[in-house]
């Protein structure tokens, strides 16, 4: 019940503001950040009567929808998407928040496709029936293409042709996967255990999927584009909440429900995000823009999580849920304030940016207090998910642990590098002397994030002790 | 000899097709006495009554048969299935009705337009319940042959008449291979019955049996405009008045393929792994040319015309399958693909009336933001082409994929996969003109025509039935299922 209330909150409120178009954009604005904040608060709510031991999918429904392939409305938390659904809450309020306070030309529209993108995101994680999983993981994509397509920046057009193009041809062949191990089993109830075998093509198909959308290196090819071509808010929540969808789907359906398969192709996939790792990260480093090395670091994260996924023991996933949770948090802070400084310089380009921390403390010190984290300080909690994820990847070998360490240390030239060229130097030709230090509402947006993180690096245990170990 | 006993006519069974032809025949006469002024309201009503009323007759009809049995001397078939095919051509006639109401060239010929498109549903109507050779063949040559004078009823606009007189040469060209392969299968069994021809295949010359399989499949091939046998349809859909290409789109397709599910099961279940592997050949081939020759279309409706072609190649996948979720999984297709291309086409037809010129790509820019609803409509029937939520197309593509794979026929649903990702870009292209490029064309001299009402009622319908379908899919699987249930499929 809970769950429905939080799948249908966000797309109730998205089709009431389609219906309300005569609303001024404060008025649609407010109402919209009501809806995120109310989702949020009853997300709280929700993690507040949990019973984090239980290995069933709790707050759940379940109601047929069509009965003769045993399709049905099956929803349900379990205790690693309980923080998946809570990320996506919190970068949600965050994106409509920033979003509401640029002033986005039709905002009415733009924040109810954001409140719609939150309702089908939350669907993703909490669907528990294959079918469903698909209707949602679909309806997340015509949101984010309209998002891109109608709000963002001068490449948009290609840009999103390119990201729907990669997205669909992943996920069209997760679709005759799953209608394959749907009929295989006789239901596409994904809490049975019916639905589990042994074929590696089914395997492959969900790993087609799974890998653009993450994306594993070379599924990439989209995310240069669409993340320094959408809104930044859009961005934030792109690389923030929907990729984490794709590590879901690796760590709930690909992995557990094909375990043959997912032994016999863990090498090569382990290849393939170390690949990942290491060249996002060297990219990240060279990136000549703010939005690039937020882009390339978001794909070396990400890599960073599927090995940890790929490794496939206790510690690897509860690095890479912990990893999964810290990087939704960087990279929405990140993007958002990668979109402050291209308000102020009206330019993202390194070389014309410096110097912005002079006289600006606010902007500074939460950069730095990002980047920090990000680059995985010893103390914060992606240090702790980052030491729990090699943890796990030296268990399978200790060479791919040697690379996820390599890549820390990239992690800290890059994340330096971006940190220093912003805040420090001398001042950039682009940066006027006028600029103002982050306003307070930026400050309301943005801080939330980082003191999340902060609050996760003092006490990570709150999400790790937190696993009833049913993944395991 | 035996004297000729008239059968018994089981005129409720027919109501369907003698209520939309006793419609054709009012609305024909009363344009002789009528003024000008009202024929057009007039026949527009009476159209609309008489598919309501020839809907309301075939549910009652479908309500009440729980069974089907063959009628007039077993010529036709009284059952579920022809039944929920008649209710489909009377739906996709009444939004018709709506889209088509203020259509600008239809003051001077206001009667016979709306008695041609009810004589046509009338005939599809019949055309669906077919039982034997004879009555399919006339059927087909009875819509076939409105659908040809609809074409070319704005005789004033050249490509109209182009359209028209294509249409009729390569449709009649069609209906004499399909008269020629039911002759040979006439010979081959010595019978026209559709069941009497299954009993007879046995025996039957085998060479003649093929071949007029193959014909018969290749004159439906050609009304559902499958490839090989699509070349009129892109001419066709871009040269007809475009209310009339939507109601082609949506009912001819409806009546040609749930005649071809009936034949091929019930007439030669025998021939199974025959047909089977032709229809996947045409699926294949359809797939691929629809979605590719669609990409390079400027004309918005030449692009729907080749989308159309993809998409009875997507239809025929679940008849290719030849077990009953095919056919389960080709009605529900049918219910939210109809609804959908006469939205689709009524939507292009407000560009068209707004511009006074043929809608392009690129003529599309910025009507999203002008009209919102439309606009909206328009990316919900495109997004629901391609097969995304929150259109019914979406199951209507799990279904026919899931009825090949239960097959064994895995490879033909990648293939379905493969082209709905190539189908992505042309679909993606509508959606981007409306909401993502600035306008540049102003509309035409004398400004926008009004806003007009029964239009967007009949594509709020579209978009209700549409996203219903989903909603709402056990009830209409359901209805599905009773459809087809009693049809002898042949594989498993």
């Amino acid at each position: 019940m809970e769950t429905t209330v939080l799948i249908l909150l966000p797309i109730a409120g998205a089709v009431a503001l389609w219906f309300a178009p005569w609303l001024t954009p404060r008025a649609a604005g407010g109402f919209a950040l009501l809806v995120a904040l109310a989702e949020l608060a009853f997300w709280i709510g929700t993690a507040l009567n949990f019973d984090f031991g239980a290995a069933e999918p709790q707050a759940g429904a379940d109601r047929v929808w069509f009965a003769d392939l045993d399709v049905a409305y099956r929803v349900g938390l379990h205790d690693y998407t309980l923080w998946l659904v809570g990320l996506t809450a919190v970068g949600t309020a965050a994106a409509v928040g920033y979003g509401f306070w640029v002033g986005r030309e039709r905002a009415g529209v733009y924040l109810s496709l954001l409140l719609f993108l939150e309702g089908a995101t939350v669907g993703v994680f909490a669907a528990q029936d294959l079918v469903l999983f698909y209707v949602f993981w679909e309806a997340m994509l015509i949101p984010l293409y309209v998002l891109i397509g109608v709000w963002g920046g001068p490449g948009r057009l290609g840009a999103t042709v390119k990201f729907v193009v990669y997205t669909m041809a992943g996920s069209l062949l997760m679709l005759v996967a799953i209608i394959a191990a749907g009929l295989q089993a006789g239901t596409f109830d994904m809490t049975s255990a019916a639905g589990r075998g042994s074929s590696t093509w089914i395997f492959l198909g969900f790993a087609a999927a799974f890998a653009v959308k993450a994306p594993l290196f070379p599924f990439h090819g989209w995310l240069p584009d669409a993340y320094r071509e959408s809104p930044p808010e859009v961005a934030a929540v792109l690389s923030g909440v929907i990729s984490k969808t794709a590590a879901y789907g690796f760590l709930a359906i690909a992995i557990p429900f094909y375990p043959g398969p997912a032994e016999d192709w863990r090498v090569p996939a382990l290849v393939l995000a170390s690949i990942g790792l290491v060249y996002g990260s060297l990219l990240a480093f060279r990136a000549p823009d703010v939005r690039g090395v937020v882009a390339y670091s978001s794909l070396a994260q990400m890599n960073l999580i599927l090995i940890g996924l790929f490794a496939a023991n206790a510690s690897g996933y509860t690095g890479a849920l912990l990893q999964m949770v810290n990087h939704g948090l960087i990279s929405a802070a990140l993007f958002l304030l990668a979109g402050a400084i291209e308000r102020r310089a009206s330019t993202g380009q390194l070389v014309l940016l410096g110097g912005l921390a002079r006289g600006r403390p606010v902007l500074a010190t939460i950069l730095i207090t990002t980047g920090v984290i990000a680059l995985a300080v010893p103390g914060s909690s992606a240090f702790a998910a980052e030491f729990l994820v090699l943890n796990g990847a030296f268990a399978v070998g200790w060479g791919w642990a040697v690379v996820g360490a390599i890549a820390i240390v990239l992690a800290a030239m890059y994340m330096l590098r971006l940190v220093s060229a912003v805040l420090h130097e001398n001042v950039g030709s682009a940066v006027p002397a006028e600029a103002l230090d982050l306003r307070p509402a930026e400050v309301g947006v943005i801080a939330p994030l980082v003191v999340v993180l902060l609050a996760l690096s003092f006490w990570p245990a709150a999400i790790t002790d937190r696993l009833s170990g049913a993944l395991f | 000899m035996d004297e000729f006993t008239a059968p018994t006519i089981d005129w409720a069974a027919l109501s369907p097709v003698l209520i939309t032809l006793a419609g054709a025949s009012v609305v024909l006469l009363a344009s002789l006495f009528l003024p000008p002024g009202v024929r057009r309201g007039f026949g527009a009503a009476v159209a609309a009554i008489c598919f309501v009323g020839a809907a309301a007759a075939a549910i009652a009809l479908f309500v009440a048969d729980e069974s089907g049995r063959g009628i007039v001397s077993e010529a036709i078939r009284r059952d579920r299935l022809a039944e929920l095919a008649q209710v489909l051509v009377m739906g996709a006639g009444l939004l018709t009705v709506g889209v088509s109401y203020r259509e600008p060239e239809r003051v001077e010929r206001a009667g016979e337009y709306w008695a041609l498109l009810l004589t046509a549903a009338s005939g599809m109507a019949f055309f669906v319940a077919a039982n034997n050779l004879m009555t399919l063949f006339l059927g087909l040559e009875w819509f076939s042959i409105c659908l040809y004078v609809l074409t070319a009823i704005a005789v004033e606009r050249l490509p109209g008449l182009e359209a028209g007189l294509k249409y009729l040469i390569v449709g009649s060209f069609g209906s004499a291979i399909l008269l020629f392969g039911s002759a040979l299968v006439y010979g081959a069994t010595g019978a026209i019955g559709f069941e009497e021809i299954a009993a007879g295949t046995a025996e039957g010359e085998r060479l003649f049996l093929v071949a007029g399989l193959a014909m018969v499949l290749v004159g439906l091939g050609f009304k559902a405009s499958a490839a090989p046998f699509h070349m009129w349809t892109p001419d066709v859909y871009e040269g007809a008045p475009t209310p009339v290409t939507g109601f082609m789109a949506a009912a001819t397709k409806v009546a040609a393929l749930v005649v071809t599910l009936r034949l091929l099961v019930t007439a030669f279940p025998g021939e199974e792994e025959l047909w089977t592997v032709a229809l996947a050949v045409i699926v294949c081939a359809s797939l691929a040319w629809g979605n590719l020759a669609a990409l390079v279309q400027v004309s918005v409706k030449r692009m729907l015309a080749y989308s159309s072609i993809s998409h009875a190649g997507f239809l025929l996948m679940p008849i290719a399958a030849g077990n009953e979720l095919g056919g389960r999984a080709l009605l529900y297709y049918l219910i939210a693909y109809s609804a959908m291309s006469v939205g689709a086409f009524a939507v292009v037809a407000v560009r068209e009336r707004e511009l006074a010129a043929p809608v392009t790509v690129g003529n599309l820019a910025g009507f999203g933001w002008e009209r919102p609803f439309l606009g909206g409509s328009m990316a919900l029937f495109m997004f629901g082409f391609i097969g995304l939520p929150p259109a019914g197309i979406f199951l209507g593509k799990i279904y026919a994929f899931a009825a090949v794979i239960e097959r064994g026929w895995t490879w033909l649903a990648i293939v379905g996969a493969v082209f709905t990702a190539v189908s992505i870009y042309y679909y993606v292209g509508v959606i981007r003109a409306m909401f993502m490029q600035p306008r540049e064309l102003a509309v035409a001299a004398g400004g926008s025509p009004p806003p007009d009402r029964l239009l967007v009622a009949s594509v709020a319908a579209s978009v209700v039935v549409a996203v219903g379908s989903l909603l709402a899919a056990d009830p209409l699987i359901d209805i599905a299922r009773d459809a087809v249930e009693f049809l002898p499929f042949p594989v498993g």
